[in-house]
């Protein structure tokens, strides 16, 4: 039995990270991979196309309900999905109120201290909220946790910064552990030449483009109803798609400590492809009238 | 050891500085310094109020300290909840010995721990309902409780738990006051953030709800501020005052209640007892009342004579003649006390290191017994506090802010005093060395200190610890030998 690889999904807010968090593991299921998602969001929504649920009853709900988390057993809070697939989802807080970060610490915990992390299993994949917004979301990549991480970006520029930026993220967190980036998947927009932004990024990041996974809308017909790619039309193109994702994290080697960029060099690089404007210093901190009478 | 010199206290601070690292030592020399009573600001010649440096084991509270340990505790007949976990109130309930009148658990609750108790689902969900919940038990479980106050843990500045809009709602539940109280650890540097934030909660929730009742006070009506009861302190305080004709309304907040707070804006003068803990609702008792506010000073005879004239000053003559006959009356019981107690104490130096008030209010009483205050510092004071302090203080003594355990031990070793007033954490450092300590926080479990009836008992105490023959039998027989052979041989 090959040893347990643990892989952490991080990106911008809506970049689709779900997702393909849940088509790729799918993917693998498929191939015969035993997984576990692990969703690390308090929308608990990284589990649904698997389980064919609304949303996945959460470690902390459940915790909330039994008085403490020590009350839980590890059957209380494990699903089995799509191929086998373990889903167990961290769960926290409706927005405003509480610390959605201390939920996510509260639900790793358990899971380790319950032993889900078991022989048999090849993957554990955890889907990660958006923005890295304090330690609570940093924490599955913190020592003896996550050792991979995959980024999902697309050619769109505020998705190329949150990249950047979750690789300082990592830089902090390499040098004290062992986590390392394991590659960019591209989630395309349909943006103009995306996949060689991406790529020129990746490269400069230290890392590679490791899949392009074109737009589909056949993605969104499978995920209205609750399902992944490969579960619910397995001969159509896009399931290749994932397939090919997902051998070719099987297959990955190539994990490296991340150089992230300046800010300045990021501009130059979106720039280049015309993704954003070069900028004209001559009209910074000036109101409409001021340009108004310059152009008279 | 005689009075040291400037240079010789110059050069004890230099030498107590030596072991720092460069960076610690610049930082720390600003906070030592010789006294010049002609100075007329302290902030030339030390700094205070700053973060305490790591590693200098610093005995400072935080902010839930000064706010639900000093100013909102005492107010015996609201419950006061630590919101958060279990720890910060169940390990300051009782601890201040605040004494009160009342039937604990029934109208007054001043030594009962009420908390939220969080888990993690609480941090992790907020504790908003929980909070809720709680006021309801309160109401349900102690009818007889006049208000509530909300004394925030650390967590609830990091969970965003939204006190402000709980306590609005509880309060037209209940019927009664809930007063949200930000009063998170980690905000400021000390304690001191505590009692001003807790301070602005009286003047936002307390005083501003009751502005526009009807007027029912006496041209005599006084509040006594800043005095927590310690022993009974505020009851030795309040009997002189009325016994020189005034009405004391209120008792902030050692054995005070509610209404008293709610009635204190109608008084004529309001009482400053601890300034640092409680100048800030004076001052808004000023700016907005127009009621004016007089510090004062009830530690030993001449420090009282002192006060009382000067309240008396402030209103009629018939005031001013009772405080005269007050003064006449104690004047034989204090002469007797003096005359009991200054032989053996005469001459005896001490050194003190305490909170708000006591390192500049009790050197008159050490004085009044013929004992001398050679060094002095403060856990919190800011400048305005060591302003006051300097004047009061020998010239060339030493003065330390926010001193660390290691100068503290340094200083008494090489200025060898004959006692220390302290607290808890000083105490088995310095007996264990041979020099008597006497709690300056808590009076040891003994009190009141305050008024004439306290300084009998203050008195008594600074004999007792001074002169219990244990002192003299600090070498073990064991090693009392050698001690005889090294002095022989010497």
């Amino acid at each position: 039995m090959a040893k347990l690889r643990q892989c952490a999904i991080y990106g911008k807010g809506g970049i689709g990270k779900s997702t393909t968090t849940q088509n790729l593991v799918a993917a693998l299921a498929e191939s015969g991979k035993k997984v576990l998602i692990v969703g690390c969001d308090p929308k608990a929504d990284s589990t649904r196309l698997i389980l064919h649920s609304k949303a996945q009853t959460t470690v902390m709900h459940l915790a909330a309900e039994a008085g403490s988390v020590e009350d839980l057993e590890l059957e209380d809070v494990l699903s089995v999905g799509f191929g086998g697939i373990m889903c167990v989802e961290s769960g926290g807080p409706e927005p405003g109120v509480g610390c959605a970060g201390r939920g996510v610490i509260t639900a790793i915990n358990f899971l380790e201290e319950e032993g889900a992390y078991t022989e048999d299993l090849d993957f554990v994949f955890y889907d990660v909220l958006g923005d890295v917004v304090c330690g609570g979301f940093a924490m599955p990549i913190r020592e003896n946790k996550a050792q991979e991480i995959y980024i999902v970006c697309s050619g769109e520029m505020m998705a190329m910064y949150a990249a950047n930026n979750i690789c300082k993220g990592i830089v902090k967190y390499a040098n004290s552990g062992g986590v390392r980036l394991a590659g960019l998947i591209c989630n395309s927009r349909n943006t103009d030449r995306e996949d060689e932004l991406v790529m020129a990024l990746a490269s400069r990041l230290g890392t590679t483009m490791i899949h392009f996974v074109p737009r589909d809308n056949a993605v969104q017909h499978a995920e209205i109803r609750r399902m992944t790619m490969v579960e619910y039309d397995p001969t159509h193109k896009q399931s290749d798609e994932y397939r090919q994702l997902a051998s070719k994290i099987a297959n990955n080697t190539n994990f490296v400590i991340p150089t992230p960029i300046e800010m300045e060099e990021l501009e130059e690089l979106l720039m280049e492809f015309g993704i954003m404007d070069v900028e004209d210093t001559s009209i910074i901190g000036k109101t409409a009238a001021q340009l108004a009478a310059e152009a008279a | 050891m005689t009075t040291m010199t400037r240079e010789e206290t110059e050069a004890l601070i230099a030498e107590v500085l030596e072991v720092y690292p460069e960076k610690a030592k610049k930082d720390r020399a600003k906070h030592l310094m010789v006294n010049d009573q002609s100075i007329e600001q302290s902030k030339k010649c030390i700094t205070s109020n700053r973060k305490s440096l790591p590693g200098v084991m610093t005995v400072r509270g935080c902010a839930y300290a000064g706010s639900k340990g000093v100013v909102w505790g005492p107010i015996k007949d609201m419950i006061h909840i630590s919101h958060g976990p279990i720890g910060c109130g169940q390990f300051s309930r009782a601890g201040r010995r605040n004494y009160y009148v009342g039937t604990t658990g029934v109208d007054t609750f001043g030594t009962m721990n009420f908390t939220s108790d969080f888990q993690e689902k609480d941090i992790v969900f907020g504790g908003d309902k929980k909070l809720t919940k709680l006021i309801e038990e309160v109401e349900m479980l102690f009818p007889l409780h006049k208000g509530i106050s909300v004394q925030s843990e650390c967590p609830i500045g990091l969970i965003g738990d939204d006190i402000e809009a709980i306590a609005k709602k509880g309060a037209v539940t209940i019927g009664k006051p809930i007063i949200p109280v930000r009063c998170e650890g980690f905000r400021g540097v000390s304690q001191s953030l505590g009692h001003h934030i807790a301070n602005d909660t009286i003047r936002d929730w307390v005083l501003d709800k009751r502005d526009g009742t009807p007027d029912t006070s006496t041209p005599y009506d006084v509040a006594i501020i800043g005095d927590y009861n310690v022993g009974g302190d505020a009851w030795a305080s309040r009997i002189l005052l009325e016994e020189m004709g005034l009405r004391v309304v209120a008792q902030w907040s050692g054995d005070g209640t509610l209404a008293e707070m709610m009635n204190t804006p109608k008084v004529k003068l309001n009482l400053l007892h601890c300034y640092r803990s409680m100048n800030y609702i004076t001052r808004h008792m000023e700016e907005k009342y127009g009621i004016p506010y007089m510090e004062y000073n009830f530690f030993g005879p001449t420090k009282i004579i002192e006060s009382l004239r000067r309240i008396a000053g402030f209103f009629d003559d018939s005031v001013k003649e009772k405080a005269e006959l007050v003064i006449a009356r104690y004047q034989p019981m204090m002469d007797a006390i003096i005359a009991k107690y200054k032989p053996r104490l005469q001459g005896k130096k001490v050194m003190l290191y305490v909170g708000g008030l006591r390192p500049r209010h009790i050197i008159g009483a050490y004085e009044d017994l013929g004992m001398e205050v050679v060094g002095t510092g403060y856990e919190f004071a800011h400048n305005d506090d060591y302003d006051r302090t300097i004047k009061e203080m020998g010239n060339t003594t030493l003065i330390y802010d926010d001193a660390s355990g290691f100068e503290l031990e340094e200083f008494v070793k090489k200025i060898k005093p004959d006692m220390v007033g302290s607290g808890i954490k000083e105490k088995y450092i310095f007996q264990k060395m041979g020099i008597p300590l006497r709690q300056m926080h808590s009076w040891d479990y003994s009190g009141p200190y305050h008024g004439y009836d306290g300084f009998a008992i203050f008195a008594r105490d600074m004999d007792i610890a001074l002169s219990n023959p244990v002192w003299g039998n600090m070498v073990p027989p064991w090693k009392k030998e050698v001690v005889e052979e090294i002095a022989k041989a010497a």
